[in-house]
């Protein structure tokens, strides 16, 4: 134990970042997806050319998504400083000012971290910028920030800290009290009260446990798990670590989804590297604490991140969930007592333990506390990971941090909990995020997926999407998830082809409430959240698409009929020859018209159409 | 046959024997032995999931119960590029669908197809965690991001 702190003190003094230029490229998945591999050879050739002594490495999603990619330079002695939406071509132009002539690029700048050295003029600093000014970052303090595939540098950032003060003197009992005094809620969604699941697997008889950590992140629209997985893998293994000593576990699981295999790798190299300190593995630190992680790669299966399912699925069997109690805290893996949380319950482990249960607990509400990483996703400005304190409003997130709509449109609803969420209106908009208040309205804190929607985008249409995602996910198990999903997507279907009675909304509902009351696992009891809340807050829709036939959104394709205004039309024939279905004809430089008997209705015509002569309706 | 793909025949099948042999007797073999042997082969060949379930001692019905449960795996032979596109919540709000249709188009496949010379499949995905990019798609390792249909066929060309 001695040894790690004499480690970290030493890796904190030769600070890497200390007498040395150095560029960092974002490298998770949507920093890779945005271009960053390109940028990274092209700053490394450029370095080259020009013969310049410059460290590169890389780091994972700082959380503006919207930026990305994302290059940080850094001086010696000077701030450092993010620059987005890095192109190769900007490359040369970037390394000769800023590395060169040491002056940033302002213009190309987001934000800057000063720490101890004098900020640049015109840069916005990082805590108080408009999209980090509302934030606080605990779990996401070390993204985008350090070199996630470095022990070193996790543990020169106040790594291990939490294990080094549990093993040395702390019983499981306080190490549970701690978190209990925290209120940490479970952040996979449901917000089941951390340190009471660990007391009851703690209590569990039987000396074989296990630690499982539910990284199986299928909620489309929502990646705060392998962003958390790719940026600081250190801090879930460590809280994983912390966990195992509490309930009294030697054996813990990391179940995660195949989609995700850059989580997959940087995991793998983490738990090598902290066996090779013996921070894992047998004999922990010297305590004679065990404690062996293996990771399982998931197969695809939405239903997996029930975490009954889940358990099957590592027991290499079909993911199907099973009736509750037992709980997996007396009978999970193997029929053993088992713990399971989620990626970002893990990670705020290790900073609840080093600063305090008190500390976290004073931050958020009185029954929501610490903070929440969220997506934020769709038609906002800036998309991208964010981390806020519990209790702020769904506006603050939407419009200050995120600066309001993309096209400054209409904003229409926000989508919280993924599948299994709701679809809040504007006039929510000031609701406190915490669980309680959202479920009150209708949606779920869910795992942190905040989908915004402007006025291009149809209620009915989003219900019917999510019902057919879950029919698809349903193992079949039940009958009220089942049969209950594949009658309601029908019967949605059914309406956005225009062809719904108003008696469906009451079918619709009677399902809805049915299969939310009676279906055995989470994934039945939520799917009717979507449903439910449209049919809430934007029943007009559901009205205009039945009684007038008529998509207000202008998304249901088959209510979408498509015009050529004789007026406007100049009879280029551009969208004659972009029709797919040949529905256009005209003569040259005379009005066009649209067969509506053929007219697919895939809008190729629009797009094409420089004039604006065509219209939708 | 020629010696080349008989030389690869037994290239596979000693992958797989390998396989087998690092999984003899640890519990919860099966899901990542038949993705083992789905990276080996491209997909699961029923002979492939009938030599697992005689080596764990399982009933062949439970190897397919499970194979068929999760969507990552394949009963049939795939092509050399894997198409996914992405259909999350931010993608559908952003366009994806009209990105499948585009990619259907150009390549004249459905979804879950294979095009006749074997070169691309197209599937779709619930989510690739990348939804501050969407719409998004992989072709195999590679993920593209904030995409639009015209963007398409210069990326297909590459393939």
């Amino acid at each position: 134990m001695q040894d790690l702190k004499e480690w970290r003190e030493t890796l904190q003094q030769q600070s890497h970042r200390g007498d040395r230029p150095s560029l960092t490229v974002g490298m998770s998945t949507c920093g890779q997806a945005a271009g960053g591999a390109k940028v990274m050879a092209a700053l490394a050739e450029e370095i080259a050319r020009r013969g310049l002594q410059v460290d590169i490495s890389q780091t994972s999603c700082i959380g503006m998504c919207y930026a990305e990619p994302i290059v940080e330079v850094a001086l010696p002695g000077k701030p450092r400083v993010f620059y987005g939406d890095v192109t190769p071509e900007r490359v040369p132009g970037l390394i000769e000012k800023h590395l060169v002539q040491g002056e940033p690029v302002r213009e190309w700048a987001l934000i800057q971290l000063s720490g101890e050295a004098t900020p640049y003029e015109g840069i916005p600093v990082m805590p108080g910028s408009t999209y980090y000014g509302r934030q606080v970052r605990v779990v996401t303090s070390r993204l985008g920030l350090t070199n996630p595939e470095s022990l070193e540098e996790y543990i020169a950032t106040g790594g291990y800290e939490a294990l080094e003060k549990v093993l040395s003197g702390m019983s499981p009992e306080q190490v549970i009290e701690e978190i209990k005094i925290s209120g940490l809620r479970g952040r996979g969604g449901a917000g089941f009260p951390t340190g009471l699941k660990w007391s009851f697997t703690r209590q569990a008889p039987g000396d074989k446990k296990y630690v499982v950590c539910n990284a199986d992140e299928g909620d489309p629209g929502a990646f705060m798990d392998r962003s958390v997985l790719e940026g600081d893998p250190f801090a879930v293994i460590e809280g994983m670590t912390i966990a195992a000593y509490a309930i009294g576990a030697d054996e813990g699981y990391i179940y995660c989804r195949a989609e995700y295999p850059l989580a997959i790798k940087r995991l793998k190299m983490a738990i090598t590297a902290a066996g090779e300190k013996g921070l894992l593995g047998r004999d922990i630190l010297g305590t004679g604490f065990n404690f062996d992680l293996h990771i399982k790669a998931g197969a695809g299966a939405f239903v997996c991140g029930e975490e009954t399912a889940l358990l099957a699925s590592i027991e290499g069997k079909r993911g199907m969930p099973r009736v509750r109690p037992p709980f997996p805290a007396q009978q999970g893996l193997w029929g053993k007592p088992t713990n399971i949380n989620n990626v970002e319950t893990y990670a705020n482990v290790p900073f609840i333990i080093k600063n305090g249960g008190q500390w976290f607990a004073a931050m958020g509400t009185e029954k929501s506390k610490g903070t929440k990483v969220f997506c934020l996703t769709g038609k906002v400005k800036k998309t991208g990971l964010i981390e806020v304190p519990m209790g702020i409003t769904l506006r603050e997130i939407i419009f200050d941090i995120a600066g309001g709509i993309q096209d400054d449109k209409q904003f229409k609803a926000v989508q919280i909990g993924g599948p299994s969420g709701g679809c809040l209106p504007e006039d929510k908009l000031d609701l406190p995020v915490d669980y309680d208040s959202l479920t009150r309205a209708g949606a779920i804190m869910g795992s942190g997926g905040m989908v915004v929607m402007d006025e291009n985008t149809c209620m009915v249409d989003v219900a019917r999407f999510f019902l057919n995602f879950t029919q698809a996910e349903s193992c079949g198990k039940c009958t009220p998830c089942r049969e209950g999903t594949k009658r309601m997507l029908e019967i949605l279907t059914r309406i956005c082809e225009g062809q719904g009675k108003m008696e469906d909304l009451d079918t619709l509902e009677t399902l809805a409430r049915v299969v939310k009351n009676t279906a055995l696992c989470g994934l039945g009891q939520t799917c009717p959240n979507p449903i439910l809340s449209t049919l809430q807050y934007f029943r007009q829709e559901y009205e205009a698409h039945i009684k007038d036939k008529r998509c207000p959104a202008h998304v249901c394709q088959a209510l979408l009929v498509y015009t050529i205004d004789a007026g406007k039309c100049t009879g280029c024939g551009a969208c004659a020859r972009a029709c797919p279905a040949g529905a256009i004809s005209g003569e040259k430089k005379q009005p066009h018209r649209i067969d509506p008997a053929l007219c697919i209705k895939c809008g190729s015509c629009m797009e094409k159409c420089k004039f604006g002569a065509i219209s939708r309706l | 046959m020629d010696a080349g793909s008989n030389n690869d025949v037994n290239i596979k099948a000693k992958a797989l024997a390998d396989a087998l042999e690092r999984y003899a007797g640890t519990r919860g073999a099966l899901i990542p032995l038949l993705q083992e042997a789905q990276e080996i082969y491209g997909y699961l060949p029923r002979e492939i999931m009938q030599e697992i379930a005689g080596k764990l001692k399982i009933p062949f019905s439970q190897v397919y119960g499970v194979a068929t449960f999760y969507t990552q795996f394949h009963l049939k032979p795939r092509g050399r590029n894997i198409i996914r596109v992405c259909q999350g919540t931010a993608c559908h709000v952003r366009g994806g669908a009209r990105l499948l249709e585009a990619i259907s188009a150009a390549l004249g496949i459905g979804k879950n197809e294979t095009t006749a010379d074997g070169r691309f499949t197209l599937e779709t995905v619930a989510c690739l965690g990348s939804c501050g990019l969407a719409p998004v798609m992989m072709i195999n390792e590679e993920t593209y991001g904030r995409l639009v249909p015209e963007k398409i066929p210069a990326i297909l060309e590459k393939y």
